[in-house]
């Protein structure tokens, strides 16, 4: 396996609420490799986002009390300095997000816009404008050398989130953070994009951390997936096992959830009531309320973790195997 | 079998005119030329991209929008003659289900307000839209008590079951459900789309569900229509449209949606290139010509007719797939 | 999950913000002082005393007395009362000027809103108070030809956002459903969209209600409001300005009593637009 990149280590996030702190993560712990995909899947509210934020260091201001290690080639983003973590952020950790419109500046040109960026690493402006027209072109923006010269509002939502993808390119990140990039686009748009984050993993090696709630999606590009719920990692894995050998009772219960077949093949399974609220630490298994197979012991004790296979782990008392 | 709703030759045209001084003769053809037709009982999906002209459609169709030709007929009720009576009847017969479950409910309103109002304005007593209002919500498969709530106390997935039930309080006959679950978590989306299907058995409600969710539409669909910038490319049983399209376009969706089966992910693509494009500077041929790798010549210059074979599959297309 | 829930909430923000406590403290004291504004007063506002005329503040005259006589501290009180009919009258008819313009104008759309639009940037970008001048001149002086013509002026601030509002919600799912189900475009307009924008009204009113005060208060000052004998605070200024070095007096409580009025009515507007506005972002 390539090079480890970003590495979580048992970090936890609570957010200042009324009535308390609303335990957003809690003892999450993953790892990246270079030149992989990785998904964080989970329903709204499961803290995928919350985790993507940490690592930008973009929480400062919410009111979030984070703990624990998140390692970037070894080195602890947390102690880094105010500078370190700009010089980081850009250069070597990348993000796009589901609606690129807020993070362009709607009064320079989105291709002045790249070089700017391009221009942070001294490159002269002439260069620097030939990298931005290669840039476009390689994001397959169509007619690059005029839409370089395009103000983001005059590009559809597609072109928007190429040209974030250009900006990232620019700089030749290891890690891309994608939150929800698609979300907001068309079928059509949507398979266009992800075949260029595909070539990026393919071409420059670089590691892209996907954030979504779209299993179509995972399944498609991931290679690895963690599956969060109320803020806990439950279920880690390869694409493979987590779609074909899901082990803990949520993934199982999310997979026949999803429209996989046609109505005459029966109902959709369910799961029951909603994602609670944890306002209150304390040991238990945090899907006990609405799982099926739960027993008095999960709401007593936090489940450990099980190794189903080198790649495959899971938190939950049921054993490996045990039919459900 | 009847048909419950009948569209035929359905145009609808937005001025491009603004202003008391500038005047703007472009128009821009939202829908053009769209017929097709929903049996009673059966579930229709709607698949398109977003200004494929899906939701003018249903935005004719309940009556928000006039159309400019064409015709619409709903239950033995023709849209553009409707008299005052026609229309009310149209009211109470054909429901509504937006996507957005926060919006979907008038904040300011209790939940038991919200879904007695179309009964009070529907000439039903109080106390009679009240027994009604419980009645429904248990068809939701919710409890009394959320009576009383207002809708920034619910969530997602409780909205859009109040949303459903305000729609079942007049019993219609046709539901328009405009992306009922796009907004909604994967098991909470499931829940929905079986409340709905059970309602559609039960009372044989007739459905016209407006997605651009691939796997839902294929779920709960029992036939699929097709639109691409206004037109109508494909229309026929779900079967035959997922399985076997004949219109490039309707393969390029199929193809570029996402399979929930990593196996399947090396498949061929077939991705199709570029963008929709403008609906304003429409040439005289097929609207799909400038992305599809199948246009010749006479793509460019004649807009291709509505094929129809036998088993009542159909697709717009001078070229259609095998 | 309790009907009366949300009024709870509001009450329980309005009791923790300071801002508008103190406003509506500020607020209750003076509509105490107008209602019995003759029983505070020791003296008949009206009533000369020529033998203490041009006074300074004593203990039978708290404010002085005025040139001819006056107490002021007994015309300042009464003052109040013209002061709040002004805020309460001109609100109202900025009001119901603003707000009907506004929803039918973002409602219908169309050369309807065309022309009004055009009306209300016309109103917009003349200058309120030169506006007002010109109305007054026109339909004659006297406080409420002044209140009108203020508020001739100030509608077109509500009209615009109440037409901005309207526009948003008219597109939202339960206005597009209840059209669907048959409700009327007046039901809509009143019964669905107005309901959600009553709390910026709120907050809307009372941020507008100073700039009302002081416009007609500059009005009278300029002596096309309130006429003499009124105890008018603007009359009053305008008439402490000519002994301003000998009587300073004569404009100094009037004018407090103005700061302190329009204070009120900030700090109120303020604590309301903390409490009421977040509900609209979040709506």
């Amino acid at each position: 396996m390539n090079e480890e990149l970003l590495k979580l280590e048992d970090l936890n996030i609570d957010y200042k609420v009324k009535g308390g702190a609303l335990s957003a993560v809690h003892n999450v712990n993953l790892s990246i490799h270079q030149g992989e995909i990785f998904a964080v899947v989970g329903e709204s509210g499961c803290g995928k986002t919350t985790v993507a934020h940490s690592i930008m260091n973009l929480l400062a201001g919410n009111n979030a009390r984070i703990e624990g290690r998140i390692l970037f080639e070894g080195k602890d983003l947390r102690t880094c300095s105010q500078k370190e973590m700009e010089q980081i952020r850009g250069q070597k950790i990348g993000m796009i997000f589901q609606n690129p419109l807020d993070s362009l500046n709607p009064v320079y040109t989105t291709g002045k816009q790249v070089q700017e960026a391009i221009m942070l690493d001294h490159v002269e402006k002439g260069a620097a404008w030939e990298k931005v027209i290669r840039l476009f072109q390689d994001v397959r923006m169509p007619d690059a050398k005029e839409r370089v010269n395009s103000y983001p509002h005059e590009l559809s939502g597609g072109m928007r989130q190429r040209v974030m993808i250009a900006m990232m390119l620019s700089r030749n990140p290891k890690l891309l953070i994608a939150d929800e990039p698609t979300t907001a686009l068309d079928v059509t748009i949507e398979a266009q994009i992800l075949e260029i984050l595909q070539e990026l993993k393919k071409q420059r090696n670089t590691a892209i951390m996907l954030i979504t709630h779209n299993f179509g999606l995972v399944a498609e590009v991931a290679d690895r997936i963690a599956v969060m719920y109320a803020g806990e990692v439950i279920e880690t894995g390869t694409v493979y096992e987590i779609f074909e050998n899901p082990m803990h009772p949520y993934t199982r219960l999310l997979m026949q959830a999803l429209p996989r077949k046609t109505k005459r093949e029966g109902r959709l399974q369910t799961i029951e009531g909603a994602v609670p609220r944890i306002l209150e630490k304390k040991p238990e298994c945090r899907f006990a309320n609405r799982c099926p197979y739960a027993t008095e012991r999960c709401s007593r004790e936090e489940p450990a973790t099980i190794r189903a296979s080198e790649t495959h782990a899971y938190r939950c008392f049921l054993d490996k195997g045990q039919e459900v | 079998m009847a048909a419950m709703v009948e569209i035929k030759d359905l145009v609808k045209n937005f001025s491009l005119s603004q202003g008391i001084w500038a005047k703007d003769s472009r128009v821009i053809k939202a829908v053009d030329k769209v017929s097709f037709s929903i049996e009673e009982g059966e579930i229709v999906g709607l698949v398109g991209e977003s200004g494929s002209g899906k939701t003018t459609l249903a935005r004719v169709i309940l009556g928000l929008t006039p159309m400019t030709s064409g015709s619409v007929v709903i239950d033995g009720i023709d849209l553009a003659k409707a008299g005052k009576k026609d229309r009310d009847k149209l009211h109470r017969e054909i429901a509504v289900v937006f996507q957005d479950p926060v919006s979907n409910l008038n904040p300011r309103q209790t939940v038991e307000s919200s879904i007695m109002r179309p009964m009070l304005l529907h000439g039903i007593s109080r106390a009679e839209a009240r027994r009604r209002a419980k009645e429904v919500l248990d068809m939701v498969k919710m409890d009394e008590r959320y009576l009383d709530s207002y809708p920034h106390q619910l969530s997602g997935g409780q909205l859009q079951r109040i949303a459903i039930a305000r729609a079942l309080a007049l019993s219609p006959k046709i539901m328009i459900l405009d992306e009922p679950t796009s907004a909604l978590d994967v098991s909470i989306q499931a829940q929905i789309f079986n409340l709905l299907l059970d309602l559609q058995e039960q009372m044989h409600l007739t459905y016209l569900v407006i997605t651009h969710d691939l796997n839902a539409v294929k779920y709960i669909s029992d036939k699929i229509a097709v639109m691409y910038l206004g037109k109508l490319v494909e229309f026929g049983s779900t079967e035959e449209v997922t399985e076997k399209p004949r219109h490039p376009y309707t393969k390029g969706l199929m193809k570029a949606a996402p399979i929930l089966d990593p196996r399947m992910r090396d498949r061929k693509k077939e991705i199709i290139d570029g963008e929709p494009g403008s609906m304003m500077d429409l040439g005289t041929g097929c609207r799909f010509y400038a992305r599809c790798r199948y246009a010749s010549p006479e793509c460019q210059s004649h807009d291709p007719q509505m094929d129809v074979m036998e088993t009542g599959h159909q697709a717009a297309c001078h070229h259609p797939l095998k | 999950m309790r009907r009366d829930s949300k009024w709870r909430e509001t009450l329980r923000a309005c009791l923790k913000n300071k801002n508008f406590m103190i406003g509506f403290l500020i607020l209750v004291s003076i509509i105490l002082i107008a209602i019995f504004a003759e029983q505070i007063g020791p003296y008949e506002y009206t009533a000369q005393n020529p033998s203490v005329k041009m006074s300074a503040p004593s203990a039978e005259h708290w404010f002085g007395t005025d040139e001819l006589g006056r107490d002021v501290f007994s015309r300042t009180v009464m003052g109040t009362r013209i002061t709040l009919w002004v805020a309460f009258l001109g609100a109202t008819l900025a009001l119901v000027i603003g707000v009907s313009v506004g929803v039918v104008c973002g409602y219908f759309g169309g050369w309807v809103d065309r022309i009004f639009s055009f009306l209300t940037d016309l109103t917009w970008c003349i200058p309120g108070t030169i506006l007002a001048l010109a109305v007054v001149t026109l339909i004659g002086k006297g406080l409420t030809n002044s209140v009108i013509a203020i508020s001739l002026v100030s509608w077109a601030t509500y009209a615009r956002s109440v037409r901005a509002k309207t526009m948003s919600l008219r597109t939202m799912a339960f206005v597009e459903t209840g059209r669907a189900f048959g409700e009327s475009s007046f039901s809509l307009m009143f019964r669905y969209i107005l309901p959600n924008i009553v709390p910026s009204l709120i907050v809307m009113v009372s941020m507008s209600l100073p700039s009302t005060v002081m416009s007609t208060t500059t009005l009278s000052f300029l002596g096309l409001g309130s006429q003499a004998p009124s105890p008018d605070w603007g009359l009053a200024l305008s008439n402490g300005i000519a002994y301003i070095g000998r009587a300073p007096w004569l404009s100094v409580f009037p004018g407090l009593a103005l700061v302190y009025t329009v204070l009120g009515f900030n700090l109120l507007g303020d604590g309301l637009r903390d409490i009421l506005d977040p509900h609209m972002k979040s709506m």
